[in-house]
């Protein structure tokens, strides 16, 4: 049997060299989000209503949902997150769901895309890449009326919206040669040409805050879904022990 | 009057008008199952345990599912976040479905090493080979509900398959979906066919699977028919009562099956992007087709054996015969020998090359091509089929180890 | 197989164990199925409270505003429909002139059944088989004003006091409600007290 496992396993072993990915994109950093952090979630939240909600929506995500399971009290939570009305000028319920009052029409004329909804981001995406991402617009003159690029979202169409808090940077080049002998330039670092009202390491926060944020906001249930866990699975041991030993206790019948 | 009854209180005055009595007897606590049943003998209950998970939650998500494309996505995240528990009856849909296919899969395996498929269980096989197809369509067809990109694309480009059949592919991919592409329309018949059709298809012939089954007596892993030496009150020596012997013993695997699989529910339900794909969080749309399309994980074998062949008719008559071929599997093996225990070595090798090959195509199916990915692929292919080829020739003369009467 | 040595006592502790948890955990496991049928995230924030602007109503109009789906009405008493509530040759007919069985917040626990006399705030759902009464304002010999039902003939006064010998088994239900302020009426909260 063993020596079957082994001619198995060496039979798949070229495979495992196959789920290289491919594609050079910078920043490349890896992000820890720290759950039980809900200051830097609750930053986060703030840091989101004010400069995400107006283009992008979090459509599935009720305010009064946000407040609770961050610690924000729903006065708190009206004063500071909603900045939206009805048609009738009544602010925004804090039952509601966070939607954007900007039209996909006027979107589209605007940008050429629909903002995407943000509710899932940190699932679809990931939030390594998101926090890339955020930090990874740089000044490029051949993009008409945005005056920016990014090095993980190649020609995306979104402004540099924090660049008030970033300031705005330039790349710096390297050449490399990959395995067919093609020379490409690739991005290796970023220089600040403007900058903005947070040094490097403060906007970093701000940015790992935004990006916890959406990571509970893409899936606001996940502490319960642990707790639970937990619980259902002591109390699955315990089954089991008793359903080892009434099974052990019949079969002693059988020889 | 049969000793079978009960002829007092309300159990006898059910059984006189309905065998209830009879068919507890004759399934359960009469039934006698071979004593030497081992780990592989978990699947088939645990299948069953699935069928149930699945329905229930089902039952509930249709509660706050709204089969409509431009409400559907939108009706799963209500699901996750208003609805109380709603987050947990979806992991347990959604993981259960993986689960379904990991039991199923070993579960057949247990029919392969055992040779539970030979006479006289052809019809029990056939009849699960049968429960295989409906299971893949249900679970294909309840893929596209959460209307998300993969949902959208898998569906698309799975269906377009059936464009290549000559003379009439158009017209059926048209039929198929209603519309011209992938719409509203594909959704809600998927919907009705999901929640209503095949589940009771899948019930009846699960029904039928087990009567068929019980008709012949279970098979065993020394491959010995139990009923051949039996006492002087006609039960098979080495059997035993299913209940109550079997079903306290499933309740132990029934117990670690779902704390396996609570730990997937409640700690890693996304599984790394295989049991929900990342794409899946993004609504589907009809102008934009994601980098990567890929089945789920249990279709991915099937997947990479359509890849391999160059031609897509072919590929789709290859992806279709390497399940037509499993229909096939009690007339292609002529052997006499049930079990892999008594069986040529050979026998084991063309075994390993399937698992190998299974397992190598499933891997493969779920990334994208690369010339040396297709070389692979084609080696997988060839060897997944070899089996079955292989099986045929040796098993008319296979040199076996004497089989017991007994089972050890 | 044999069944000597075969301690009974044991099998049937364990199994009576076994069940005793098999059935603790089927009951956990049923709970979360049971309540997704509770009102979810979205029907609570469609019930939530409403705001009602009472500042141009006139005596003996009736307003209507919807909250949690059903008709809540406001109606402004003029000096005659309130000199009805206390009258007892018509409150002598009524079934339950204390509000002892119908629901309203005990602020509301009066005569008037409401905070300020003047205005009525109300649930306007009957209480017999749920059809919406009409609002009859006027005095005439055979109703002495307040709201009739036509589905079945259940009759109430003006504080939606329900009379005896109609379907209607309570009186009409008095919702949560505070003042914002003179004008402006908060349905479907208790005030600060």
């Amino acid at each position: 049997m063993s020596k079957v496992l082994i001619i198995v396993a060496g039979l798949l072993l070229p495979t495992l060299g196959w789920g290289a990915g491919d594609g050079h994109t910078f920043p490349d950093d890896k992000i820890e989000i720290d759950w039980d952090d809900k200051a830097a979630m609750q930053r986060g939240a703030r840091t989101f209503t004010n400069y995400c909600l107006s283009c992008h929506s979090a459509a599935y995500s009720r305010f009064n949902r946000v407040g609770e399971d961050l610690g924000i009290p729903d006065d708190l939570v009206r004063e500071n997150l909603i900045f939206t009305t009805d048609v009738n000028g009544h602010k925004t319920k804090v039952g509601e769901l966070m939607k954007t009052t900007m039209t996909p029409v006027y979107a589209e004329q605007a940008f050429g895309i629909v903002p995407p909804d943000l509710s899932l981001v940190a699932r679809s995406r990931g939030v390594d890449w998101l926090y890339n991402y955020l930090r990874g617009f740089y000044i490029d003159d051949t993009r008409e009326g945005l005056g920016v690029n990014n090095g993980v979202f190649q020609n995306v169409a979104m402004p540099h919206v924090l660049a008030e808090l970033q300031g705005l940077q330039q790349p710096k080049y390297k050449s490399v040669t990959d395995s067919h002998g093609n020379e490409s330039e690739v991005i290796v670092g970023f220089e600040i040409i403007k900058p903005g009202s947070m040094t490097k390491s403060e906007y970093d926060q701000t940015i790992h805050d935004l990006v916890a944020f959406l990571d509970y906001l893409a899936e606001p249930y996940k502490q319960t879904r642990i707790n639970v866990g937990t619980g259902v699975l002591i109390f699955l041991f315990v089954f089991l022990i008793l359903a080892y030993l009434l099974k052990k206790e019949y079969w002693k019948d059988v020889h | 009057m049969s000793e079978n009854k009960n002829s007092n209180g309300l159990l006898g005055w059910i059984d006189a008008r309905f065998p209830l009595t009879k068919m507890f007897e004759e399934h359960l606590s009469k039934y006698y199952a071979p004593k030497n049943f081992n780990f592989w003998y978990f699947f088939g209950s645990l299948a069953l345990l699935v069928l149930v998970l699945q329905i229930v939650t089902g039952i509930f998500l249709t509660m706050h599912y709204k089969p409509d494309g431009g409400m559907a996505f939108a009706s799963v995240e209500y699901i996750m976040r208003d609805v109380d528990w709603g987050w947990l009856i979806r992991y347990l849909h959604s993981t259960g479905s993986s689960a379904f296919f990991i039991v199923v899969y070993l579960h057949m395996f247990r029919g392969v090493m055992y040779g539970s498929y030979q006479k006289p269980r052809e019809l029990i096989w056939l009849f699960g080979m049968f429960i295989f197809l409906a299971l893949m369509a249900e679970a294909f067809m309840g893929y596209l509900l959460p209307w998300g990109q993969m949902s959208y694309w898998g569906a698309q480009v799975i269906i377009s398959l059936f464009g290549a059949i000559p003379v009439v592919g158009d017209e059926l991919t048209l039929w198929i979906r209603g519309d011209f592409v992938i719409s509203d329309a594909t959704l809600n018949r998927f919907f009705a066919l999901h929640v209503v059709a095949v589940p009771i298809v899948l019930l009846m012939l699960v029904v039928m699977h087990i009567l068929a089954l019980h008709e012949v007596g279970s098979n065993n892993p020394d491959g010995v028919e139990i009923k051949k030496n039996k006492d002087e009150n006609g039960i098979p020596l080495d059997g035993i009562p299913f209940h109550p012997y079997y079903s306290v013993k499933d309740l132990v695997g029934v117990v670690v099956f779902l704390i396996l699989f609570s730990v997937v529910v409640f700690f890693a339900p996304e599984m790394g992007g295989y049991f929900l794909e990342h794409a899946n969080f993004v609504p589907a749309d009809q102008f934009k087709t994601p980098e990567h399309i890929a089945p789920v994980w249990y279709f991915t074998p099937f997947y990479a054996i359509l890849r391999a062949i160059p031609d897509k008719l072919l590929g789709v008559i290859a992806m279709f015969g390497s399940i037509v071929v499993l229909f096939l599997l009690p007339w292609i093996d002529r052997g006499k020998v049930k079990s892999i225990r008594y069986r040529s070595s050979a026998f084991k090798w063309l075994l390993a090359m399937l698992v190998i090959s299974f397992i190598g195509l499933g891997y493969l199916g779920a990334l994208p091509l690369t010339d040396n990915r297709t070389l692979f692929a084609r080696v997988y292919s060839i060897g997944y089929f070899g089996f079955f080829v292989g099986l045929w020739w040796i098993s008319k003369n296979e040199v076996t180890k004497p089989v017991p009467e007994r089972v050890r | 197989m044999s069944s000597d040595g075969v301690d009974n006592n044991r099998r049937r502790f364990l199994t009576a164990a076994t069940v005793v948890v098999g059935a603790v955990g089927t009951v956990a496991v049923a709970v979360p199925f049971v309540e997704s049928w509770s009102p979810s995230a979205r029907a609570k924030s469609a019930g939530a409270p409403v705001e009602a602007n009472i500042g141009k109503l006139e005596p003996g109009q009736q307003v209507i505003f919807k909250w949690q789906g059903k008709p809540v009405w406001v109606v402004r008493r003029d000096e005659k429909a309130l000199a009805t509530l206390e009258d007892s040759s018509l409150t002598e007919n009524l079934r339950d002139v204390e509000s002892d069985d119908s629901i309203q917040p005990e602020y509301t626990k009066n005569v008037y059944r409401s905070i300020k006399p003047e205005y009525l705030i109300m649930v306007g759902i009957c209480t017999h088989l749920g059809c919406s009464p009409t609002y009859r304002p006027e005095i005439t010999p055979d109703f002495q004003g307040g709201f009739f039902c036509p589905c079945h003939g259940s009759k109430f006064d003006f504080a939606g006091r329900v009379y005896s010998g109609v379907p209607a088994p309570t009186n009409l239900t008095i919702p949560p409600h505070y003042y914002v302020s003179d004008d402006v009426i908060l349905i479907g909260e208790d005030g600060v007290a």
